[in-house]
Parts: C-alpha cells; structure tokens; sequence
C-alpha cells in the first residue's frame, strides 16, 4: 500500500468525496500506473481517500492510499511528478510513501478559517469571538441523523488563534483569520459548526461567509501525521 | 477568472445540488489565452451538464471549433432548478464554464436542440444571460445565437429565437459558420448584411427569410422564401467519417455523467429504416468508420481520459460491417486494462453467440431489445424487421450463456395498431418466459423481464410524418389492457400517464405560431420539461390556452398528404415521395428490406460525392 499527501483547491473544491474517488481512479489510468483491482462482477482499482470532507472545503492535506497491481514497480518518490500533469486544475499530489501510519492514528486536524466580513470587521470582533470558543463549553445545533440535536464541541477543538488578516488567497478582503486544531475523527469536527456557534451567541459578530481549509493532519501528540 | 462571478459564485455554490457542474475546470477542457483570441464562442445545451457533456455531437463541435487559432470555444449547460433561483437572487449571470465570463460577452452563440421538451430552457439559458429572446431584439452582430441538433430538422416552432439554424452534420459547417463571422466582423457588416452571407453556406437555414402563410382552416397554405432564399435548404454530412474530426483528448467531468465513459461511434446512418424513427432517416446515407480509424480513436480517447468504460455507438452497432474484426481487437486491449466494453442497441436478428461471449469476457450487462410492437402484423407495418423466432432464438443463446435478465422496448400508438397488437406484447413475454423456462442455464437465480413502453409520437422525416397521434387517454387504456394480461411475477411493467409525449407531439410536428406558446409556458414557470420532477402539464395546457392554439391540431388531426408541411423547407435528403411510398407499405403490413439487402431508393445517397451508399 502507498499513500499520497494532496491539496485540493480552486474549482476542485467542489468534487465531491464520491467523485474525487471517480476522478483519482481515472488520473491513476492516465498516468499509466496500474492499480490493484477489486473482484467482482464490475472490477474497479481500489483506492481509498482518509477522512471525507465537505463540498466548498479546501486542503493542504489530503491523504489517498492505493495499492499498485501486482508485479507493477513503482518508485514512490516518482508518484507527483507522474500524476501532476494529469490532474484536472485544483488537485495537486505533494507527497508520496510507503509504509504509512494506521489512520486511527490520525487524531487532529490543524485548520484554518477565514471569517469573511463585506462591510469590514467589526470593533471587537476579534477578541469577543476567541472569549465565545475558550469558554469551557460551547453547545451548538448539529444536523443528525435523527433531526437536530444539541452538543457540547468545545472538547472537539483546542488552540484557537485570531487574527484579523485576510486569506491568502483573497488579500484584498476584509477577514479574521482563525485557525485551530480540531478532532480528525470519532467523532469528526465540521469546523463550518464553529461560524455557526458565533451566530448563536455572539450574532453581532456572524460573518457574511466563512471558507474553510485543512492546513495539516496530526497524530494525537500534535505530531506531523504520515 | 471573472472576479466578480467569483466571489458570488463561491457563496451560493455550498447550497446547490452537486456544485460541481457549474464550475468547469475538468481535464482536458480548452482554456485559450484571450489575448490570441479574435472570436469567443459558447457551445450551449438546454438541460443539465450531465445530459450535456453525454453528448458526443457537443463534445466533437467544441474539438472542430477550438482547432481553429483565435477562436476559443466554452460551454454552457442549464442549471438546476436550485441554482437557478440562486443564480437569480444573487444576480449572477449565465457564464461559461471554462472562463466563468457572461455569455453576454461571447460573439457566437450555438444550441444543440436535440428534444422537443428542452426549448423552454433555451429561453431560460438566454434571460439567465441577459440575452433578449427573439432574434428581432437582437440588432447587432454580437451575441449571434443559432441551433444546430436533431430538432433543427422542423425548426420551425423555434423560428422566432434563433438568428439561424445549421442543418446535418456540423463538424465542418460549424467551422464555416465561425469564419464567415470573423470576416462579417472585420469587415465590420451588420446583422442583416451577415445574415445574408452566412446563408449562402450550404445547410444554413435563416428563418426570417421566409414568410409562412395559412389557411382559414388554420393549415399552412404557402412558404415564401424572400430575398432570394432558396426554396429548399439541404442538410449537410460530412464525405468522410475517418477524415472529420474527433475529440481523442475528451473532457473528462469530475462528476458523474449520464454516459460515463468514451463513446465511439462506429457508423452514421442506418440501414434499417424503421418508419417511426426519425434518426433512422435524417442521419442518413449510411457511412461506416474503418476499424482502424476507430481503434485509434478508441486506444487514443481510453488513454487520454483514463475512462474504464467504452461503448460503439451508433443507430443499430450491430449493422456496423466491421463489427466482428473491431470487437475483436478491442477485447484484447479492453480486457488486458479492466475496461469494460460495451455494445448497445444489439438487434435480435443478428446477435451472435460470439459476439455475445466476447463481450462475456469483459462485462456481462442485460440483454436489452426493442421489437416496438408485439405482432408479425404491426412490426412489418413499422418495417421494424424482426421475427418472433430471432428474438426466442436470441433470448434462447442469451439463457444458456448465463443471462436471465431482459428489457423490452415497445411502442404504444402505432398507426394501425389495434387490441389485438397490444396483447400479442403480452404473448411474447410470455413466449420469452417460457424459452427461459426450457433453456436457462441456472434457473435457481430466477428470471427478470423488464417491459416498457413509449408512447408514439409522429415526427417530421418518417414513414409516419403525416400520421394522427392516439389521445393520452387511448394510450392509456392500451398500457392497462397490457398491465391486465400479463400475470408472471418475473415480468415488470410499470406505465405512467404520459403527458409529456402529447406535448412532444405538438412540438415535434408544430409550426411558427407555437414560439409564443413556447415562451408564454416558459414565463408561467415551464423549465425542465423532460425532467418528471418539473414537468408541468397545466402550464402547458394554460399556455396553448393563452395563445389560442387547439393541440389536437397537431395531435390527433393528423397532416393531409398534399398539405403544406411545415418543415418542407428542409431537405434531409431523404425524398418525401420515399416517405409517402413507406407510409402506402406501411398500410398494407409490406416490409422494405434494408440497405444492405439492396437500395430502397430513399434519396439520401444524392448527398454522397459518389452517390452511393456504402451499406
Ligand atoms: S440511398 Fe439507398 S442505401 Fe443509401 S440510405 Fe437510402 S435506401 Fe439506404
């Protein structure tokens, strides 16, 4: 099994986890590696992608693991360089190794969010919404399974820091530059929940619109996750 | 990047159903640099980018244009419902994917109208883009809109849209259209004087120069061509398949299409002539692709799209002459890589035990056929030239070999049909189940067979171009009488009101005085008429109301044979005396044997530099 690190960015960021699946399976094919196929009645390369992320969220991060075919040589090292050229725009392989560490090591994820503001940020805004989240609780809405229900995700985050800085992206906006470390899984933390918390309770502070990026996975030492 | 579009898109895009359609951005989409770029040109398609980008014609069009230096060559498609009314309420403007620039920005813009039930989202996609509606608001030589697609053939209805509409095939015609532009724009002519150029381009059909006159009884009575346009506008083909273009590096969509995979079209045109079948005419002469061609074509798209799926396509593949040495070359490859090949529109007549293990070797799909009609009597009349024994004969090998799972196409309406038609359906299935009885290879696994049917619509070009259509209510009694006489619990067969059909009907045969019904249904809501989920029947009715228009006077009425036919401006190349002689067969039960069997004489091979078919 080999895993590669990806960003996922620009236009991409709208594919969805189902179709990234489709679109990796078909750059794989381009690039000429041939991957390991599942049995079946319709045989398809196997290949899974860690941690299923939300539409419009873009990635520093990415992890996709795959298995070459059998008797297939491939040098790691050579995997971005091959597949680079035949990604579409947005989806850029970093990293590739082998031997990667078992995903339920995977515990953190470092993000960042820009909290968007049209007609510039609020007085205030930036020290009253690091108070909201370093409280010790923070009970928001999440839309179960079985309807909305009430939790607790102040556990589910730590290290928050503001600062009243536009994306990089977007210099010329008018934006809080929040970034955090949040649980990876079991349970998953949307960080889009964190905007919606300051709607709650501090709505004089509610962005007009929030983007979201995952910067770095991390193992639950705060370790660089590979 | 249109900077503006941006910033509003990237808001609204989280609240759509599957974002990913309106973006772009896919691999292998063309992306010019606007400073090397003279003349800008939006390929539009009225329904969804799944629909759109399954399209081969849009896909090989969008590869003729943007081969021409200076010329850059984008997409559009309709949007959802959802992200239309987001797309309103934000005030984004329709924009092409590749530059996300406003279609009011383009110079030329193409609609491939392939579905009677699609011309409501042209109005759509042109108010998305603050494009005025009717070709007379719209004075200059920018933003020139035109069609080309299947429903060109009886453009009429649309008349009052589009500035022109390009018949047949476009591969080279598109091209010709695009330079006759450039040079209308450096030299700086108006609308009108390039309206006049471009239609001297054969197969370029401009409405406007043409006055429809009718009769007290509601019938046309006369088309006058003016300004000396030609009394007829002939379609235009391509002389050589392996020569025309083909799109070996396809845009490969980072979402899921309709037809996700490459389509190779093995031939044009078909040899069958069955009388309802409106392609089965108009894509006439028939014109093979060398095998050779075609595997190039098929290794070169497979490697450049990395797509692990690929069907010949064409009317009727299994007619395709060259059938046997391409499967047998592209099983190899295809079975080497994982691809799965696949064959459709197989005929019972010729599917081979062969052909059939062949395919067995990659992937094993349903079996699917379409005898259209449940009697020797009625498929003879249809010329739909299948036996009951070859479809048992082929249900038999298809049994033994392992598959126990059927669908059966048939239509309901027929001209001639009777109850006695209906229920020999019902007798077939039956023959069918009890073939699977005495011939499966596994019976513990059971049987499916899955029954469906269409409701007969008459179009422009067919045997039937003049025939009356059934009531939907008739089709609906013919469908429950079906329901009633079949009993196994291996056979489904749903059917469904169907509205839609009568509506087609009206659209496919209609004349200039339903474009203000087309847009009046368009302003009291209509969109996305081929989609169940919004199509809306009493808009219609209310729009045919407001405009004065009695659908049964292209329904049910039925066209005289010496009536003045709205699309008798367009030449096919298939002669309407041949129609009338298939019609006159038609009644009395009398099959004409396809091309191969020897020519029929319908008059498409006049437009073949040699003048005849290769079959
Ligand atoms: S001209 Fe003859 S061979 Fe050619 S399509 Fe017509 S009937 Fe067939």
């Amino acid at each position: 099994m080999l895993r590669a690190s990806f960003r996922k960015e620009g236009n991409a960021v709208w594919i969805s986890h189902l179709d990234l699946m489709r679109v990796l399976q078909r750059a794989f094919r381009r690039a000429g590696i041939d991957l390991k196929h599942s049995q079946g009645f319709t045989p398809h390369p196997e290949l899974s992608i860690a941690l299923p992320m939300s539409v419009g969220i873009s990635s520093d991060c990415e992890l996709v693991d795959f298995t070459p075919a059998e008797g297939v040589e491939l040098d790691p090292a050579e995997v971005p360089a091959r597949l680079n050229p035949v990604l579409p725009a947005g989806l850029t392989v970093t990293d590739c190794w082998a031997e990667g560490r078992k995903l339920k090591h995977l515990v953190w994820l470092e993000a960042r969010l820009t909290l968007v503001y049209d007609d510039g940020v609020p007085d205030g805004a930036a020290e009253a919404i690091q108070a909201l989240l370093d409280r010790p609780e923070l009970v928001v809405e999440k839309h179960g399974k079985k309807g909305p229900v009430e939790v607790d995700i102040r556990p589910m985050y730590r290290d928050v820091r503001l600062k009243r800085e536009p994306d990089p992206a977007h210099p010329r906006e008018d934006a809080l530059t929040l970034t955090l470390v949040c649980a990876a899984q079991n349970p998953t933390l949307n960080p889009l929940l964190l905007p919606a918390a300051i709607e709650r309770y501090a709505p004089e502070y509610r962005p007009d619109f929030t983007r979201c990026r995952r910067l770095r996975v991390l193992d639950a030492e705060l370790e660089a996750f590979r | 990047m249109n900077a503006e579009i941006e910033r509003r898109l990237e808001r609204i895009l989280p609240t759509v159903q599957k974002p990913a359609r309106y973006v772009g951005g896919e691999y292998n989409q063309t992306v010019k640099d606007l400073a090397e770029v003279d003349t800008r040109v939006v390929f539009c398609f009225p329904d969804t980018y799944e629909i759109g980008m399954s399209n081969v014609g849009i896909r090989i069009l969008y590869e003729a244009v943007n081969n021409m230096p200076g010329v850059w060559c984008e997409r559009a498609f309709t949007p959802w419902g959802d992200m239309e009314e987001a797309m309103r309420a934000n005030h984004i403007p329709l924009y092409a994917l590749e530059s996300h620039d406003p279609l009011a920005d383009f110079d030329l813009i193409p609609i491939s109208v392939g579905y009677e039930m699609s011309y409501t989202n042209i109005l759509t996609m042109l108010d998305l883009a603050g494009i005025p509606l009717h070709a007379s608001e719209r004075k200059s030589l920018h933003n020139i809109v035109f069609a080309g697609g299947a429903c060109t053939y009886n453009p009429e209805p649309l008349a009052e849209f589009f500035d022109f509409f390009s018949l047949g095939e476009g591969e080279e015609s598109t091209v010709e259209i695009v330079n006759c532009y450039r040079s209308a724009k450096r030299a700086g002519l108006t609308k009108d004087e390039f309206l006049h150029e471009v239609a001297k381009i054969p197969g370029v059909y401009v409405p406007s120069f043409y006055e429809h006159r009718y009769n007290p009884d509601g019938t046309l009575a006369q088309i006058v061509p003016l300004h000396g346009a030609p009394a007829k506008v002939t379609k235009r083909i391509v002389q050589s398949l392996d020569a025309a273009v083909f799109p070996t590096k396809p845009i490969v969509p980072s979402t899921e299409i309709i037809h996700d995979r490459v389509n190779l079209e093995v031939m044009r045109g078909c040899i069958r002539g069955c009388r309802f079948c409106q392609a089965g005419y108009t894509y006439r002469p028939v014109r093979p692709r060398l095998p050779e061609t075609l595997y190039r074509q098929a290794v070169d798209s497979l490697e450049s799209s990395g797509d692990h799926e690929i069907t010949l396509s064409s009317l009727s593949t299994s007619d395709y002459k060259f059938l046997e040495p391409l499967t047998d070359r592209m099983t190899d490859y295809c079975a080497a890589r994982h691809i799965g090949l696949s064959v459709p529109s197989l005929r019972a007549d010729n599917f081979s035990r062969d052909l059939m293990l062949k395919l067995q070797r990659v992937k094993k799909s349903g079996l699917t056929f379409a005898p259209e009609a449940g009697t020797q009597r009625l498929r003879d009349a249809i010329n739909k030239n299948v036996t009951e024994e070859d479809i048992l004969k082929t249900c038999e090998i298809a049994f033994s070999g392992g598959w126990n799972n059927v669908k059966l196409y048939f239509m309901l309406g027929l001209p001639t049909e009777t109850d006695e038609d209906v229920l020999g359906i019902a007798d077939l299935v039956f023959k069918i189940l009890n073939t699977w009885k005495a011939h499966a290879s596994n019976k513990k696994r059971g049987v499916r067979i899955h029954v469906a049917t269409a409701f007969f619509v008459p179009k422009p070009f067919t045997g039937f171009q003049w025939e009356q259509q059934i009531t939907p209510e008739e089709y609906l009694r013919r469908a429950r009488l079906l329901k009633n006489s079949m009993f196994s619990k291996s056979v489904e067969y749903d059917y469904h009101d169907d509205r839609v059909s009568e509506m087609e009907a009206v659209f496919a045969r209609g004349d200039r005085r339903l474009g203000p019904v087309i847009e009046a249904a368009w302003r009291r809501g209509a969109k996305l008429d081929g989609w169940l989920e919004y199509f809306d029947y009493d808009k219609w009715q209310a729009a045919l109301r407001d405009c004065g228009i009695d659908p049964s006077f292209y329904t049910t009425r039925g066209f005289g044979l010496d009536e003045v036919l709205p699309w008798d401006t367009i030449d096919p190349g298939v002669r309407k005396d041949f129609l009338k002689r298939e019609r006159e067969r038609a009644y009395r039960s009398e099959i004409t044997p396809d091309c191969r069997h020897g020519c029929a004489g319908c008059g498409a091979n006049c437009l073949l530099e040699g003048g005849v078919c290769d079959a």
